[in-house]
């Protein structure tokens, strides 16, 4: 069992939902993040002053799934979540030791 | 003989809760939005312990102090305290014939609360809580009470015939520089960035502010009258070219228009009016309007970073330069016209009001800045101003309060 980290664009959730829920992933976690990578900062200004603002938002969706998905979920969020520029994002892959549905008690892939 | 007028009776109560909601929740929520995250409960605080404590002892001698019998044209004289026997008597103000003296004294309240309440903004996210509550009275009681009583209460400036009819110099020229004495002993925040956490607070703040300027400018007419309508007037013309002023400020030198800068305007434009509400005519406030902003504007973008003092929330860029301006525009521009108690400025033939308002501008300013730096120094050195470096960067609200604006669940 694998679990898939991936930072994307706020504006890029809603195409990556949908485009995971077409092939089949329902289960996700999102978490409203701010970070930065190689874009670095963001200028605002206020009362004529510019502040650079080096931490951004992203989006993190966190999904747990089977070794037989990996590599299909994580074209899809490159596919949908891809803009080209500088900012896009990264995705981590991490192995999961154990799941449990706290529900029924089930352990192992079937509680994914 | 003089009876009690019921329609100024009227709108003189409408305005002093005009200038109360100004205050609370007004400037409480105009500064709480400004802030880090971590801070806004304090920061709110601030405004509304002010108007609490003002408002005391306000009526246990502060109206007193500031409108009481005159002595050698620096204060009032203490005859009455805890306001007792006035309410009983039934009487009308000597300061506004048509309405009761407690009005006149609950109208005066609110504006030694809101100046308190104003200069918060500069002290936010680094002062002590019990600092700020033993600044209040004493703040209020040896700078705000006498040099209302210079410009109101018959005092020495009033007889020289110098002109504020809303408060320029008492109000915001006296919280502008109390504001800047403060910042100079207080020191710069570890973070002294304007970042804003939630504009959305400082929008209905400003909209309150505005909304209850009304109340202040209008209701300082003292009356229902044709005063009160030329005051509103003027008042709402000048916030609306400070506010446009400062959005072509802000495309020239910054490229973009923002909302912030918008609210900073207009309060520019409010701010620089209220001296001159009662004398001026559309014309001059259009011109107040557009010089304070701009004024305003160099002061916060410029002059502050050029000195490096930590004005946080800009109380003496906005308020402190506007209320200079708008003191000094009524040296210009007041006119028995508008006003036919007064002979009026400069354009009216009278330049001699010029040096009258200048003078009155350095005296209060000097004053204010001088009695703020001692008083200041004093709390320094028995309670302490600053708090601890860690409080300061983990957030007040948590170790000063115990509470937080936000939380998960």
């Amino acid at each position: 069992m694998k679990k898939i980290l991936a930072i994307i664009r706020p504006d890029k959730l809603e195409d990556v939902k949908q485009a995971l829920e077409e092939i089949g992933c329902h289960g996700l976690t999102i978490k409203e993040v701010r970070g930065r990578g190689i874009q670095l900062g963001i200028t605002e200004s206020y009362r004529g002053h510019d502040y650079k603002v080096d931490l951004l938002p992203k989006t993190e969706i966190e999904i747990v799934t089977n070794e037989v998905e990996l590599d299909n979920i994580i074209d899809t969020i490159v596919k949908t979540a891809q803009t080209g520029d500088i900012g896009d994002g990264k995705i981590f892959i991490s192995p999961v030791e154990e799941v449990i549905r706290i529900r029924t008690g089930e352990r192992g892939e079937k509680a994914i | 003989m003089v009876i009690l007028n019921s329609g100024d009776t009227a709108w003189m109560l409408i305005s002093t809760a005009l200038v109360i909601l100004m205050t609370i929740p007004g400037v409480a929520l105009f500064y709480g939005g400004l802030i880090r995250r971590e801070n806004v409960l304090n920061t709110i605080f601030l405004s509304f312990v002010s108007f609490a404590i003002v408002s005391i002892i306000w009526f246990v001698y502060g109206y007193d102090l500031t409108f009481g019998a005159d002595i050698w044209g620096f204060f009032g004289s203490v005859s009455n305290p805890l306001f007792g026997g006035v309410i009983e008597s039934n009487s009308l103000s000597t300061y506004a014939p048509t309405i009761p003296t407690g009005l006149y004294a609950v109208f005066q309240m609110t504006f030694a609360a809101i100046t308190v309440a104003l200069i918060s903004g500069a002290v936010v996210e680094r002062m002590k809580f019990s600092a700020w509550l033993a600044f209040i009275p004493i703040w209020a009681t040896l700078v705000y009470m006498p040099i209302a009583h210079w410009m109101w209460g018959g005092g020495w400036l009033q007889q020289m015939g110098a002109l504020d009819f809303a408060g320029g110099t008492v109000v915001h020229v006296n919280c502008g520089m109390a504001a800047l004495a403060l910042v100079l002993l207080l020191g710069s925040r570890k973070n002294s960035r304007l970042l804003p956490h939630h504009l959305g607070y400082s929008i209905i703040g400003t909209g309150l502010l505005w909304f209850g300027w009304f109340g202040f400018n209008a209701g300082s007419a003292l009356g229902a009258t044709n005063l009160a309508v030329s005051a509103m007037i003027v008042t709402n013309i000048s916030a609306c070219v400070g506010m446009m002023t400062w959005i072509l400020m802000d495309k020239l030198q910054t490229g973009k228009p923002t909302l912030l800068g918008s609210l900073s305007g207009a309060i520019a434009g409010l701010a620089a009016i209220t001296p001159a509400a009662g004398y001026v005519n559309i014309t001059a406030a259009i011109i107040i309007g557009f010089i304070a902003a701009i004024c305003a504007y160099f002061a916060v973008s410029h002059l502050k970073p050029r000195f490096g003092y930590d004005d946080s929330l800009d109380v003496f860029g906005i308020h402190g330069i506007c209320g200079i301006v708008g003191t000094i525009a009524v040296g210009f521009f007041a006119t028995p016209l508008i006003n036919s108690a007064i002979k009026g400025g400069l354009i009216a033939g009278n330049p001699a009001q010029i040096g009258i308002q200048l003078l009155a501008v350095l005296v209060i300013g000097a004053y204010a800045f001088v009695m703020t730096l001692i008083i200041g120094k004093v709390i320094d050195k028995t309670i302490g101003l600053r708090v601890e470096e860690k409080e300061e960067i983990q957030g007040l609200d948590i170790n000063l309060h115990e509470e937080s604006g936000y939380r998960l669940s």
